[in-house]
């Protein structure tokens, strides 16, 4: 099991564009994927599931991966965090 | 001939709106019905059959989704189309369908029951949170909810089976009325919604006519129903008499004389009959109304409200994303002025902040927002000017009410300059700035106000709602908000002259320019610029070509010595008839 604590750092937050994007990377991977916020756990493989996080800018969110390809996906998909959705 | 006025006395099968759109049609309505869904409860019993339905549903609803999005990516930006696609995505849900089918052999109950009780779980979710934008979240989801049910009873599409009709609904979801443009609706008429309402928008983009806020239009008209819509006055007669009817057609026949007449403006200046010339610019609220700003003889565009931008997306877009939007408004009315107004949130538009602010008209909006939220502000900025290449988008500032505002936003526009010259960005150093003059105490400094930037913009609707002190959304004293109340003559007369003794040019782009009978009246103050909805710009031009200029300054100062509103209304009234000048709602 894997886990990686990320944060918020685009201005618009995770809105439904990434949200989309997020659950369409997890999909690539066989591992078990959960976003966990504020005592809530998300399963990240569920589109309508994460459209629930209210994550604005600033919010930090624990990532849980586990499974054969746990290291890729968490490499992954942390980054795409890391850059702000690609919205920096 | 009847007046209007005199038909719409008589008629008794009358529904009173508000005119959103400018026309007038007779046909059939066709009821959008968002009704209240039934969900069945019941047991099932045989459950592999239940399964069949509700694959058979998803898959149908997919396949108009898809339909939708491909729409959508046409008429909207591509990315604003991400709302549907992450509807798409739903009825991919692994966890979501999983969820739904265990519950089916588990609970042996109706699909419909398990898919609505289980897809409200995540909307209650989503409602509980306090950001403002996740309850638009949650009624995206409900669009999708809705949809599988409905397949799910095997219901037809009712999109699909609209054309040519008047479509009449309680309100219009963007989903919805992006379908409509493509299904050549004749009509809107909305039960509630105001002006800037989605269904006003759209249908003065589409050149369409449409009553709006009639309160209870779907209560009162079934499928089916003839309708004459009165977009002029916002009036709808329902099964209209064989009188009404032919009085009607003879208006529609007179209206394309005057409409054939006026395509012949479209190159021509708004210049009065000795020589004064008025700039003619455009309200520009959604990217497709962009066509008739230039169908309709446009200069350029006087406002563009970025705050649309917000309300379509239910969320903030990104800079570059914000950039792409104003670049390409600003190459497809180049080398014409693009003037983008930054974000007027708070007061009535948009809910920016989850707590309620007692007094939200006196309260954090317009540029007090955004000094408050440097991040968004400097975000937007940083779009303008990276859509600036082409050297004609201008930028304005809401809601100033002191010199310190203009003074600390230049500050950070020009922090925004010196990162992207650091960053080698290409955009118009010189990028003009301006302000809206909506509050009083703006009004009273306008000269001051008017040194520290290059231009400014009147917005009545504020201007009055504040001289007034009167909410015009509220009915109990709506009737004090007085478009030509002395004080708003007198205040916009100041501004006007404070300005010119300034140097500065001065447009005005409220509800007030759209109204004929104030036409004269802004002309003689000396209004540089007007500022209105492509679709009556041809009809304002019409006016003022029709205008001597020295009469109208007379004019102006003779409403000057006024001490009622009625004083005024008649002597404009007066000035039309003295001078044969004909409102285009007595030429129809």
């Amino acid at each position: 099991m894997i886990e990686k604590k990320v944060k918020i750092v685009n201005q618009a937050g995770l809105h439904t564009r990434p949200a989309a994007t997020i659950v369409k990377l997890a999909a690539k991977y066989r591992c078990e994927f959960v976003i966990s916020k504020d005592g809530m756990n998300i399963n990240g493989k569920s589109i309508i599931g994460v459209m629930t996080l209210a994550a604005e800018m600033g919010s930090e969110l624990l990532l849980t991966f586990e499974g054969e390809d746990e290291q890729q996906a968490a490499d992954e998909i942390s980054d795409y965090f890391n850059r702000g959705f690609d919205e920096l | 001939m009847k007046s209007f006025i005199q038909i719409y006395k008589e008629a008794k099968n009358k529904i009173v709106g508000i005119a959103a759109a400018p026309g007038i049609v007779i046909t059939k309505a066709y009821l959008f019905n968002k009704e209240k869904i039934e969900i069945n409860n019941g047991e099932i019993t045989d459950i592999e059959e239940a399964k069949r339905n509700l694959e058979e549903a998803i898959a149908k609803s997919k396949k108009e989704l898809n339909k939708i999005f491909s729409l959508a990516k046409e008429k909207m930006e591509a990315t604003r189309a991400a709302i549907f696609e992450a509807q798409l995505m739903i009825l991919d849900d692994p966890v979501l369908l999983s969820n739904i089918n265990l519950r089916i052999e588990k609970e042996r109950k109706q699909p419909e029951y398990i898919v609505n009780d289980e897809i409200s779980k995540y909307q209650q979710l989503m409602i509980l949170s306090h950001e403002s934008y996740m309850a638009e979240r949650a009624s995206d989801i409900e669009d999708i909810k809705n949809r599988i049910i409905r397949n799910l009873q095997k219901k037809r599409w009712q999109s699909k089976i609209i054309s040519d009709l008047i479509v009449i609904s309680e309100n219009l979801t963007p989903a919805d009325t992006i379908l409509f443009s493509r299904c050549n609706v004749q009509g809107f008429i909305t039960d509630h919604g105001g002006l800037t309402s989605h269904a006003a928008i759209i249908s003065r983009s589409l050149n369409i006519p449409a009553v709006v806020g009639t309160h209870n239009a779907t209560k009162h008209i079934k499928d089916g129903d003839t309708l004459i819509v009165d977009g002029f006055h916002g009036y709808i007669l329902v099964n209209p008499s064989q009188d009404q009817i032919d009085y009607f057609n003879n208006k529609i026949e007179k209206l394309s004389e005057l409409q054939a007449g006026l395509k012949e403006l479209k190159d021509k200046p708004a210049t009065t009959t000795d020589g004064r010339e008025i700039t003619m610019l455009a309200n520009v609220d959604v990217t497709g109304e962009i066509d008739l700003v230039i169908t309709n003889g446009a200069q350029g565009i006087g406002l563009y409200r970025t705050e649309q931008v917000l309300e379509e997306l239910g969320e903030f877009p990104s800079e570059n994303e914000q950039a792409r939007i104003y670049s390409n408004l600003s190459a497809r009315v180049y080398p014409s002025p693009l003037t983008i107004r930054a974000f007027d949130i708070g007061g009535d538009k948009f809910k920016f902040f989850a707590f309620d602010e007692p007094n939200p008209f006196l309260g954090l909006r317009g540029i007090r927002l955004l000094l408050e939220n440097i991040t968004l502000f400097k975000t937007q900025i940083r779009a303008v000017l990276k859509a600036s290449k082409n050297k004609n988008i201008e930028y304005m500032l809401p809601m100033v009410s002191t010199i310190s505002e203009i003074r600390r936003a230049k500050q950070l526009i020009e922090e925004c300059k010196k990162e992207l010259i650091q960053e080698k960005e290409i955009f118009d150093k010189n990028i003009k700035i301006g302000i809206m003059i909506e509050v009083p105490s703006a009004a009273l400094m306008t000269y001051e106000l008017a040194l520290e930037v290059d231009f400014l913009s009147i917005g009545t609707n504020d201007l009055i709602q504040y001289i007034m002190a009167v909410d015009r959304g509220n009915d109990l004293v709506s009737d004090l908000y007085q478009e030509f109340h002395p004080s708003v003559v007198r205040t916009l007369y100041h501004i006007v002259k404070e300005a010119d003794r300034a140097h500065k040019t001065v447009s005005l782009c409220g509800e007030m320019a759209a109204d004929t009978l104030a036409i004269p009246l802004l002309v003689g103050i000396g209004i540089h610029h007007l500022s209105i909805s492509p679709s009556i710009l041809p009809y304002t031009k019409r006016i003022i070509r029709s205008l001597s200029f020295e009469k109208t300054k007379k004019l102006a100062e003779a409403c000057l010595t006024c001490s009622t509103e009625k004083e005024i209304t008649e002597k404009l009234d007066k000035f039309f008839k003295d001078n044969s000048i004909t409102r285009t709602r007595n030429i129809i």
